[in-house]
């Protein structure tokens, strides 16, 4: 699968999930829509470690993000999912101290490798983070933003932010104040403008960093909701805190957890298990998982 | 707080009454009635520096201080020189220290890094600078001039070197605090996007930055139109009885003008001085109060 | 969980899969030229401290040829204009630590009282106006002050209400209008370290039953410490180099300052005075003016470097 050809084609196969939106997506089409084979991956770390200063964050992961799948990272706090989740991007690289060893292959060339422009990675890869953080400026401005600075050849301006936010089901509420501060717009709003932010510049991989944690249960459902639908588009690696999330939207789950070194105390992420949603919720192999899952832990 | 059950009153009264009285225990008083005058000085002090410059001067605060040049006789003199004069060079000194001081800012908040020996030496270099005295910064005007071969130091453009360097470490600094405050979360989103470093700082920092910038910026300025010492140095205090009409065209500015009547013995120039000191404490309280008000009304609270 | 992984590790190795897109930058010129222009710019202000220390160098090593150093530091004559010349630089000195002396006495308790009063008890309403009125006393030029220095607080103030006896220049009159120009800086500053100290030790405190004044000068003013000290030695370095005001209004005859009501010329107040006089380029007088300078920013330099530490350790602390 090419990335070109994707774009080139951009209807897609109608999930069923697409096809009624508004009733939250269930397990069973998701047993249907993936195969139990391996994911064919956009995006793979391959023996991961990341470092601040002397300190080990995460040791050794290996993780493949399967083409237009959604994959969750979930585990206690402190466990390095969402440092994983900023290796991916290069987003570490503004953290003093911040090494990533180890390789991640986008599209099978390492994102780390020599003559690597953060800058291109970043345009490929987008990110959302944890806390709405749109841009002070009208709602157009930042939908354009992105194509703007990447200098996207770009036939209407106009076209291309209606397309964008019609997609990240946003037009509607805001279609008659485009040039009103973005700041004025509920947090949830907020949320998914920094999503259409993000598809904007047509990226292959959307990384969230717990894209729900500021915003209430209503904004959260239309979060997952759209999550769903960018699905088809998109191959999207999400972190959160909130199991339910990850069972309700995720293809497949990765479970970190911390181990704590007795000498030190220092708190070190690994990754536990790897696999299908259905398999981590309802028949994990590793007991660890299944402490957490089930609630006596973390 | 034993106390409190051996009493009829509730132990929740008790406390009440307990708590107010230890605020109004003799001391306390005092010492808050201490903290009031001390404010109460500080705000004295402006308004009676303010009143008595006005009853010296107000008498004097005619358009003949704007029209006329400085003559020996007091009747006839004016500041209008001084007042083109201070213009010039205060315009000459923006143009200079302005984009100097936010460039250096920039690149200290945004792109250096903070580990390395030498920025850390030149952050502690910017806050020496700006704790330096002015006068030594007409020194330093008057070597640089010198080492350029100029003799007549008195210029725009030499005294606008000198209140440039001046200010310069205090738009860094204030820069550096406007652009600290414009929250991380911006700059990831808009690097996310794969926009530059630059691209960034141009786009959402700076501009997310200007209120912050404004206001130390018109605090710095206001500095500089205030600041007679350097300029003494360069030999501005001499009779200028024509308009300055460019970069290398002698100057007197206001607060030199001030100095120069305030040495004149003869009671009318000294009522001069006062006019000429309202004028400037107005424009200059004119401007801070601009920069507080950019301050507390356009700063986003993030 | 390995069973899912498809590509094994040593897969790196291999060529990118074809069609992958390019992640090789474009080169971005103006992106590398600005940002050397930015380099240059924070740069220049190194510079400039080269140049301040070239520019007072040069002329006052002229001076210590002709003048020992031992001579000029430990004279208690200055006379550099008459003929029979003396170049004891310990008048301006005793005449500068008098003015910064009286400044204090009157800065530190007026600016650190306002900072209390609006750190720890002013509502916020009151604080947003009261502060920016304060800010507004140092926005009032030096010249002006000097010459209220002259006008108001020597005649009406001293001689009048007070009956103290000054002439119209003295040390007295000119170091007190030098302490209310710098109430702003120690009070803002002050506030800033006391605001600064977390709510959490006030509540403790407060928790113990002390009031407000006890928690106040037990609690937060220690934890603020070198905050304070360091408002209060930069308020020191403002006085020390203060020119105008002194220049108006503290006199031009160097002596030995031993009253307050006497007047004297101060270190800056000297090179203001001298700056305005015709001296020679290369000439000794002129490299007076720099000797004296160049004490002036070693003085500064090494107060400004105390308070600089003292404000980095204070914000390590919190």
């Amino acid at each position: 699968m090419n990335p070109t050809d994707r774009t080139l084609e951009p209807s897609v196969k109608e999930a069923p999930a697409h096809a009624a939106p508004t009733t939250a997506p269930s397990a069973r089409w998701r047993e249907e829509r993936v195969t139990k084979d391996a994911p064919t991956p956009v995006l793979e770390c391959v023996d991961v470690d990341v470092r601040y200063g002397g300190f080990v964050a995460v040791r050794d992961v290996s993780l493949p993000f399967g083409h237009n799948e959604i994959t969750a990272l979930i585990g206690p706090s402190g466990c390095g999912k969402s440092t994983i989740l900023r290796s991916l991007n290069r987003m570490n690289d503004l953290v003093d101290g911040a090494r990533v060893d180890g390789k991640v292959q986008y599209w099978g060339q390492d994102i780390y490798g020599p003559g690597v422009d953060p800058i291109e990675v970043r345009r490929r890869i987008g990110m959302v983070f944890q806390k709405p953080n749109p841009f002070p400026k009208s709602i157009y401005d930042n939908v354009a933003y992105g194509p703007r600075v990447t200098g996207m050849d770009v036939d209407s301006m106009d076209d291309l932010v209606e397309q964008t936010l019609r997609r990240a089901a946003l037009w509607d509420e805001v279609k008659d104040k485009l040039k009103q501060s973005a700041y004025g717009l509920s947090g949830g709003q907020q949320q998914r403008l920094c999503i259409a932010r993000t598809i904007a510049v047509e990226p292959d991989v959307i990384l969230m960093d717990e894209p729900c944690s500021a915003l209430d249960p209503i904004a959260t459902l239309r979060i997952e909701e759209l999550m769903v639908e960018l699905r088809d588009r998109y191959t999207i690696v999400i972190v959160t805190h909130n199991m339910q999330q990850a069972a309700r939207i995720a293809d497949r789950t990765a479970f970190f957890t911390a181990d704590v070194d007795e000498t030190s105390g220092d708190r070190t992420g690994v990754l536990v298990e790897f696999d299908l949603t259905s398999k981590i919720f309802e028949n994990p192999s590793d007991s660890r998982t299944e402490d957490y899952i089930t609630g006596r832990f973390g | 707080m034993t106390t409190t059950t051996t009493t009829t009153t509730t132990p929740h009264q008790r406390l009440a009454t307990d708590g107010r009285s230890r605020e109004r225990n003799p001391r306390s008083v005092i010492f808050l009635v201490a903290l009031w005058l001390s404010l109460f000085i500080a705000l004295l002090t402006l308004l009676t520096l303010i009143v008595s410059t006005f009853i010296d001067g107000a008498g004097r605060l005619d358009s003949r201080l704007f029209t006329e040049f400085p003559s020996s006789r007091p009747q006839q003199a004016g500041a209008r020189p001084a007042i083109l004069g201070s213009l010039w060079v205060i315009g000459t000194t923006a143009v200079l220290a302005i984009p100097l001081g936010i460039a250096a800012a920039v690149h200290l908040e945004e792109f250096a890094d903070r580990h390395s020996r030498f920025n850390r030496f030149v952050e502690v270099n910017i806050q020496n600078l700006a704790a330096i005295p002015s006068i030594i910064y007409g020194m330093l005007a008057v070597g640089f001039l010198g080492l350029l071969g100029v003799a007549n130091k008195n210029i725009v453009i030499g005294g606008a070197v000198a209140l440039a360097l001046l200010i310069l470490p205090v738009v860094i600094i204030s820069t550096r605090e406007a652009l600290r405050a414009v929250p991380r979360e911006l700059r990831q989103g808009s690097l996310a996007l794969g926009a530059t470093g630059l691209q960034t700082t141009w786009r959402i920092t700076l501009p997310a930055a200007i209120p912050g910038i404004s206001t130390g910026t018109i605090l710095a300025l206001s500095r500089a139109l205030g600041e007679a010492a350097p300029l003494l140095l360069l030999g501005a205090l001499v009779f200028v009885s024509f308009d300055p009409n460019g970069l290398l065209s002698g100057f007197t500015t206001m607060p030199i003008q001030i100095f120069g009547w305030t040495n004149n013995p003869q009671a009318e120039f000294r009522e001069l001085a006062a006019a000429a000191s309202l004028l400037l404490v107005g424009i200059l309280l004119a401007m801070n109060a601009l920069a507080i008000v950019i301050r507390n009304r356009y700063q986003r609270r993030w | 969980m390995t069973t899912l992984r498809t590509t094994p590790a040593g897969a790196a190795t291999t060529p990118p899969l074809p069609g992958a897109p390019s992640l090789t930058g474009r080169p971005r010129p103006l992106e590398t030229v600005v940002r050397w222009i930015l380099r240059a710019a924070a740069a220049l202000s190194v510079v400039i401290t080269i140049g301040i220390v070239i520019s007072l160098l040069g002329p006052a090593l002229a001076f210590f040829r002709e003048v020992p150093v031992l001579d000029f530091l430990t004279g208690t004559r200055w006379a550099p204009q008459f003929a029979d010349k003396s170049f004891g630089v310990l008048p301006l000195v005793t005449a500068t630590a008098w003015t910064t002396f009286i400044a204090l006495l009157v800065a530190v308790p007026f600016g650190l009282g306002a900072a209390i009063y609006l750190a720890e008890y002013a509502r916020p309403g009151v604080r947003r106006t009261l502060k920016p009125i304060l800010e507004l006393l140092a926005g009032v030029p030096t010249v002006v002050f000097g010459f209220f220095a002259l006008s108001f607080v020597a005649p009406v103030l001293l001689r009048g209400l007070l009956g103290i006896q000054v002439g119209t220049f003295s040390i007295l009159a000119a170091g007190l209008v030098m302490g209310f120009m710098i109430i702003p800086t120690i009070a803002s500053l002050s506030e800033d370290a006391m605001t600064a100290v977390p709510q959490a030790l006030r509540q403790g405190s407060a928790a113990l039953g002390a009031n407000r004044m006890q928690t106040t000068l037990r609690v937060v003013l220690p934890a603020a410490l070198s905050g304070i000290v360091a408002a209060v030695v930069l308020g020191i370095s403002r006085a020390i180099g203060e020119t105008m005001i002194v220049a108006i209004a503290a006199g031009a005859r160097p002596q030995m300052v031993t009253d307050p009501t006497m007047e004297g010329a101060t270190m800056t107040g000297f090179i203001a005075r001298m700056a305005l006089g015709d001296s020679r380029i290369g000439s000794l007088q002129y490299n007076t003016l720099f000797a004296v300078g160049l004490l002036l920013f070693v003085l500064t330099l090494a107060v400004n470097l105390v308070a600089i530490q003292l404000v980095r350790r204070f914000r390590q602390e919190y």
